[in-house]
């Protein structure tokens, strides 16, 4: 599973990072999103991955700590997940505004000679 | 202590949420209602403020006050830290926050929706930042603060300023992931994401996890330093800096300043002295990349074209001195450069209020026409019938005068506080240990003294080129259409910077102990991690 996730995430980065390296603002966005992805995965990652283990200690007896979930990083991920989208989405807003007065959709308002 | 006097710390952060919340409902009709409320939120931050640097001050060892969000304790909870730099930062913030609010309700205010709500999540957003004891939470008010320094670099509308919010908004919001990734690391290596507790585990990592948890603080490292546009990571700057509005590019002046706290409070208390194998990671980059950045925008000071974007070189200049200090890791010269932040933030704030109100006495393009004149040689006939008996108009002086201090400010010369901090800052530096002990000096040492000097001389040059065009070589005959709300807030700034030069001597003792505090972050960290008070936290018996 860490293979996966690994390669996952390296792929996730990699093409988001192409993508933003693009001229045109679609791609930039679609760009940014993808590298949200990755480091939300990525955060995940951080806090030991496991399979069905509950992130919430039981009022039953003392139990190995070590057979639960991390919460911490699912918490940091709800919250990244959130901001980043808020972002993504003022980014659109200013990319449709850019292309509306600009009249391109090139990141730098005017096409390159 | 009362109750109020407990809770201050967190009014810097709810008291502007509170009033943007509060103004957003409001109609738009109503904007002398909503500029009333906004300006009286801002003044009680201001006081807020000043009890909460008096309140830092006054506490003997490590001048600390913590505030447990929800009452958990640190490690576990989010604290809220307030020592001596953040109370000093938040009080910068306040004071530019004021200043750039009264100037923006002569004409800007009003230029488009909801700029008083935007204006107020800023300065929480970086209230925040300042006072937060945690590396996710900080990250969290770094949203905020971006979100609304987004909406307020697009207030205003117009092409240029929609161009230049494109690439600051991707440059940030890529920052953003690097700053998640960075957290992300330290909390999978130390399982913490507290400071003060990061700081006390860092000396006991394994040495396999070394690498691993450096590579985290410097991804973490270069978001802060995007932010605070070290070279070359700052090309953003100037450009959005210069496109956005003047009020909004005042205040903006203190985000840079946000970057650098952060890596100087991540820099200092995970790899202070205390932290073992890893101490004083990072220094050199911290040395290396202040001085190209001091360099660039030396450069980039010299070649600007507007006096805007003049202006985002020298924030340029300013966070390259910061970072360049900070890299010789020395709590004198770190005092110094304390100084020269409080100092050079209110000096470009003033700046940037200054050059809009310049543009308007003067005609346009003056500024290609300093730098090519300069080049190719003063070849203009003016025309002489009319300057006979003009007699100097009352604005023009005044504006004149706050220009002047300006390039005294920025350029560091005497007599303002610009001059003293860069002396606190090279007298420090060649005398690490006092004047009695002889220490080898590093040739980094020269090399800072050296740029320090020649970035004063090159703003003295394209500041008094500009200065010289616009009063004494103007070609415009128009009277300069000056509101006393838009000169009332540059001049504040300024009587702040001559006040600050005339109580030198108390301000850099403050420093001092700032430094001095982040130098040894032992008893912050102990009082961060307090073991709770019985009854406090109840033990959960299984």
């Amino acid at each position: 599973m860490e293979l996966v996730l690994a390669i996952s995430i390296g792929v996730l980065a990699s093409c988001g990072v192409y993508l933003m390296l693009r001229p045109r603002t679609f791609q930039v966005i679609i760009g940014l999103s993808l590298l949200s992805y990755a480091v939300n995965l990525f955060i995940f990652a951080m806090g030991r991955l496991k399979m069905n283990g509950p992130p919430v200690l039981g009022k039953d007896g003392v139990v190995d700590p070590s057979l639960y979930a991390d919460p911490v990083p699912q918490a940091l991920v709800l919250t990244a997940i959130v901001i980043g989208f808020a972002m993504t989405a003022l980014f659109l807003v200013v990319l449709l505004a850019a292309r509306g007065l600009t009249g391109t959709d090139h990141v730098d308002g005017r096409e390159r000679r | 202590m009362t109750g109020f006097i407990d809770n201050l710390i967190i009014l810097p952060i709810l008291l502007p949420m509170a009033t943007g919340a509060l103004l957003l409902m409001f109609d738009d009709r109503l904007r002398n209602a909503r500029a009333l409320v906004s300006l009286a939120s801002t003044v009680m931050l201001l006081v807020g403020s000043v009890l909460l640097v008096m309140q830092a001050n006054a506490q003997p060892t490590g001048a600390l006050a913590v505030y447990e969000l929800g009452n958990w304790p640190a490690p576990f909870g989010i604290v809220l830290v307030a020592d001596r730099l953040s109370a000093m930062m938040v009080l910068v913030t306040a004071i530019l926050g004021i200043s750039a609010l009264v100037y923006s309700l002569a004409r800007w205010h009003s230029a488009g929706s909801s700029f008083h709500s935007l204006f107020q999540f800023l300065l929480m957003g970086v209230n925040g930042a300042f006072l937060t004891g945690d590396v996710f939470n900080l990250f969290v008010f770094f949203e905020v603060m971006l979100a609304a320094s987004y909406g307020l670099a697009l207030h205003g509308q117009g092409a240029a300023r929609v161009k230049a919010s494109l690439h600051y908004i991707a440059v940030n919001l890529a920052a953003s992931f690097l700053f998640l990734i960075g957290a992300a690391l330290i909390y999978g290596v130390t399982g913490t994401l507290n400071m003060a507790d990061l700081a006390s585990k860092v000396a006991n990592i394994a040495e396999m996890d070394r690498g691993l948890l450096e590579t985290g603080a410097a991804i973490l490292g270069v978001a802060f330093l995007i932010k605070a546009g070290m070279w070359p990571l700052g090309f953003w700057l100037p450009t959005s800096y210069a496109a956005a509005a003047a009020p909004v590019a005042a205040v903006f002046a203190i985000m840079t300043k946000v970057g650098v706290y952060a890596v100087l409070r991540i820099s200092t208390l995970a790899f202070g002295a205390e932290a073992g194998v890893s101490a004083g990671f990072g220094n050199t980059v911290l040395l290396v990349g202040g001085l190209a950045t001091l360099a660039f925008g030396t450069i980039g000071v010299l070649a600007a074209q507007t006096t805007s974007r003049l202006a985002g070189y020298s924030v340029l200049v300013s966070s390259g001195t910061l970072l360049a200090t900070m890299g010789m890791g020395n709590a004198g010269a770190t005092s110094g450069a304390l100084f020269y932040l409080v100092v050079s933030t209110l000096a470009i704030s003033a700046f940037f209020m200054l050059v809009e109100l310049l543009d308007r006495v003067r005609i346009e393009g003056a500024d290609v026409l300093a730098v090519t004149m300069e080049a190719y040689g003063d070849d203009e006939e003016g025309d002489e019938e009319d300057e006979i008996g003009v007699a100097i108009p009352a604005t023009l002086a005044v504006l004149s005068i706050s220009f002047g201090l300006c390039i005294l400010l920025i350029a560091g010369l005497p007599p303002l506080a610009g001059f003293v901090a860069k002396v606190a800052i090279i007298s420090a530096i060649f005398n690490p240990d006092g004047l009695t002990q002889t220490a080898p000096i590093p040739p980094s040492a020269w090399w800072l003294t050296a740029l320090l000097i020649f970035s004063g001389f090159a703003a003295l040059v394209a500041l008094t080129r500009t200065w010289i065009n616009t009063f004494w070589a103007t070609m415009s005959e128009r009277p300069a259409p000056v509101r006393v709300i838009e000169i009332a807030p540059v001049l504040l700034l300024l009587c702040l910077t001559v006040a600050t030069t005339i109580l030198a001597g108390p301000a850099l003792s403050y420093t001092q102990a700032i430094a001095d505090q982040l130098y040894t972050p032992a008893p912050v960290i102990e009082e961060v991690l307090e073991p709770p008070a019985p009854g406090q936290l109840v033990e959960v018996v299984p």
